[in-house]
């Protein structure tokens, strides 16, 4: 069988996937328009009462939306760093997962800012960042960084996707009219000749290097915007790696659990197998090792030095948020370790739950970051209204938090029906790598 | 500014009080200047000129109609940043005298339209360790020589001028709030929602008095500039019945709360001054006088509004004093 051919049967194999709309993903679409509508009408009412909706007041300034702020681009950057990695290693069973990272990357990289977005007050001035911009604010940086990565990824995740277009412009006739425009406009005339693939995989090569340092910096940057400051809680030398670390955490279980979920509900046992379930289980045993360190480090030294300001913020971590703390630190990194340090544990649902559980574990983590550390100013609060007290966040909060993982999960669901998610391309790549017409295994 | 002391060397004093007057005058002149390009249609001049003396020596010459125009110059954002020349206004509070009264916050709340929660400058009760006894604590913003807030900030909202005054532009503020989270002595009020004070058009917005406020943009305690400018003690010195608020410049050595004026640094060294959590390294020009000797019993301040006793509930020593009925 040729080249051609095995293409032809692939795309026949995926046009399922990308033209016919099931009635479950039919309902799902439909549910996640409506939070989204939701989301929105609570945005409108942001917009016209302002900012007093929110459970934000002068101690807490920053709530939820900047820990999903936080959660989205650390995911982004995870996103990154593995695609990355997976890329410039070749590694050998990238090819079922490696599209599933970098959707991820570029879906959480647009949707992390916007909850940035929502805490400003003034929306109407943003054009000021860039008016009256000052270089020594590591907003600054941020929005540089945060920018960077967002063209970066962007590209990277195009250039990944430009033999696919390729295929699928070849092999649509019965396709509709307008997705074959689309294909051969995307595809920017790539015919997968020996020259044009060498030059893409160098170009690709390169970007995947480039999106590794990228995350970096951009996660280093976030990390100061809070280790910078002089705040007991924030102003502590190990953030940077520890975001990148924390990042990671949830990059990686996102992942799994974005695999499971297409695997489940596209049938995809074939090609997302057992193996890569325990692949990603093994860097997040590892990660979870790495990320309990860190968190250990940096609430022990605090705990040891004893500083009175410290002291007072570990006070409110072990009574206020005391269910929080242990929820976040003791179990979210706990639980994963134990259910992936034992080789019997590893089946692809108690990854898929140990997943679960870092992802809710690490979003409290970042809670306990933020918000503790707000309400325990050097200077004590002393108020009588409650919500200047302590923080509880408000419907319109959650309903926008919510938004921001149905947008993250629409849009997912809607590149899938551009692009096949697992690359055609990479199979075509390594069969032709391993001379097999028509192999029984791809992994 | 009423004083009925005098010092041996009254003669910075006058310097002081001459100076406040000069630069109020540039302000005056130099707004005329601008303001004359821009509303050229509808002003008739009268050809009458006066000659005006800066403050760094040059005599300049601007119209009478202009001055009368201005009875209290109107500081544009722009010409806010500058900041009075030659100055570097510093405040000393001395802790030994307050009895919180709160007049400083009343009167602070009224000049600047802040609402009955709105504080500049906040009255804590603070207790240094578990032996002492807590002391009253005004807080107005510290106006530090490295200020957190304005390194933070994206785009120059808020800014540190050449007189030591730390001022907020709430047409610049893009409302991130990053400057709160910055600032070690929670000085900075945030504007939630919208209120109706927002709309008051009878001034024109200057950083320098901070009215009106307008909402998703950051206010705090500015040290009254405007008053500086006219050669007056901020509201809160002013209105200190107990005099605890000394205020003035640092290049002259001089404070003053209104009733005495002392050197600044004598004020300092013989009474051991101190700047509020020191080790954080902002450089506060805020200098505290520490509750020696004191005048007033801290019972005394204990006789307010029930809703602000309230605030202090979680002060061990104010549970005590519960517990035992005295409050």
């Amino acid at each position: 069988m040729d080249i051609e051919q095995r293409k032809r049967e692939l795309v026949k194999e995926f046009s399922p996937m990308l033209r016919k709309t099931t009635t479950i993903s039919k309902i799902w679409i439909g549910f996640l328009i409506a939070v989204i509508a939701v989301g929105f009408y609570a945005l409108i009412l942001q917009f016209t009462k302002g900012h007093i909706v929110t459970g934000m007041r002068d101690n807490v300034v920053w709530g939820i939306y900047i820990i999903n702020f936080i959660f989205f681009v650390c995911l982004s950057y995870s996103g990154a760093f593995i695609a990355g990695i997976l890329h410039f290693f070749k590694t050998p069973w990238k090819n079922s997962v490696s599209r599933i990272v970098e959707i991820t990357t570029v879906l959480s990289i647009i949707i992390g800012p916007i909850f940035i977005l929502l805490c400003i007050g003034r929306l109407d001035r943003l054009h000021y960042l860039f008016l009256y911009p000052r270089i020594q604010s590591p907003i600054t940086w941020d929005i540089i960084a945060i920018l960077t990565d967002l063209i970066g990824c962007f590209l990277y995740l195009y250039l990944t996707f430009i033999p696919d277009f390729s295929i699928l412009r070849d092999n649509s006739d019965d396709a509709p009219k307008w997705r074959k425009k689309l294909y051969s406009i995307l595809s920017f005339g790539y015919q997968d000749t020996t020259s044009q693939r060498e030059r893409l995989n160098k170009i690709t090569r390169i970007m995947s290097t480039m999106i590794i340092a990228m995350a970096i910096v951009t996660y280093s940057v976030l990390a100061w915007i809070f280790s910078l400051t002089v705040q007991p809680g924030w102003n502590s030398t190990i953030f940077a790696p520890y975001f990148i670390i924390a990042g990671l955490y949830s990059g990686v279980s996102v992942i799994i659990v974005a695999m499971y979920l297409i695997r489940k509900y596209y049938h995809l046992n074939h090609y997302i197998r057992k193996v890569h379930f325990v692949g990603a289980g093994i860097i997040l045993l590892v990660i979870s090792l790495l990320f309990g360190y860190f968190t250990f480090t940096e609430y022990f030294s605090r705990w040891f030095s004893h500083k009175t300001h410290d002291i007072e913020l570990l006070e409110t971590l072990f009574n206020r948020y005391f269910w929080e703390f242990i929820f976040a630190n003791y179990i979210g990194v706990l639980v994963p370790i134990g259910i992936l340090f034992f080789k019997k544990f590893r089946t692809i649902k108690s990854i898929t739950f140990a997943a679960v559980i870092a992802i809710l574990g690490l979003w409290f983590n970042r809670y306990l970051i933020v918000v503790p550390t707000l309400e325990t100013p050097y200077i004590p609060i002393q108020d009588t209204r409650p919500e200047f007290i302590h923080y509880s966040s408000t419907w319109i909060e959650w309903a926008l938090s919510f938004t921001g993982i149905a947008a993250f999960i629409l849009f997912f669901m809607l590149i899938m029906k551009l692009v096949p998610i697992i690359p055609i391309s990479g199979i075509i790549d390594q069969e032709r790598k391993s001379k097999k017409i028509k192999p029984k295994i791809i992994l | 500014m009423a004083h009925k002391n005098t010092i041996k060397n009254s003669a910075n004093r006058r310097n002081f009080l001459k100076l406040g007057l000069m630069s109020s005058i540039t302000a005056v002149a130099g707004t005329s200047l601008v303001s004359n390009f821009a509303l050229e249609e509808e002003k008739k001049t009268t050809g009458e000129k006066v000659r005006l003396l800066t403050p760094d020596g040059k005599i300049v010459e601007v119209e009478a109609s202009n001055i009368n125009k201005y009875p209290e110059a109107h500081i544009t954002p722009a010409e806010s940043r500058k900041g009075i020349p030659n100055r570097k206004f510093v405040m000393v509070i001395d802790l030994a005298k307050c009895k919180n009264a709160r007049s400083c916050v009343e009167s602070c709340q009224k000049a600047h339209d802040l609402d009955y929660n709105e504080e500049f400058i906040k009255i804590q009760l603070i207790q240094n360790n578990e032996e002492s006894l807590p002391y009253w604590f005004p807080k107005p913003c510290f106006h530090c020589d490295e200020p957190p807030c304005v390194t933070v900030c994206p785009t120059g909202a808020t800014f540190k001028r050449d007189d030591n005054i730390v001022l907020v532009d709430n047409e610049r503020c893009i409302g991130c709030k990053f400057c709160v989270t910055s600032c070690p002595y929670s000085a900075r009020i945030f504007n939630w929602g919208h209120k109706d004070k927002f709309e008051n058009t009878n001034q024109p917005y200057s950083p320098e008095t901070g009215i009106p406020a307008t909402e998703g943009t950051i206010m705090k305690c500015d040290f009254c500039p405007d008053l500086l400018r006219q050669g007056k003690l901020p509201y809160c010195a002013k209105a200190c019945p107990m005099g605890v608020i000394y205020f003035g410049d640092k290049n002259e050595d001089i404070v003053t709360n209104g009733e005495e004026t002392v050197r600044f640094s004598e004020l300092i060294n013989d009474r051991g001054g101190y700047r509020h959590l020191e080790h954080l390294g902002t450089k506060p020009n805020v200098y505290y006088l520490p509750a020696v000797n004191r005048q007033f019993p801290l019972e005394r301040g204990f006789n307010i509004d029930e809703d602000i006793i309230e605030r202090y509930k979680n002060v061990p020593y104010v549970q005590d004093l519960k517990k035992r009925g005295k409050i």
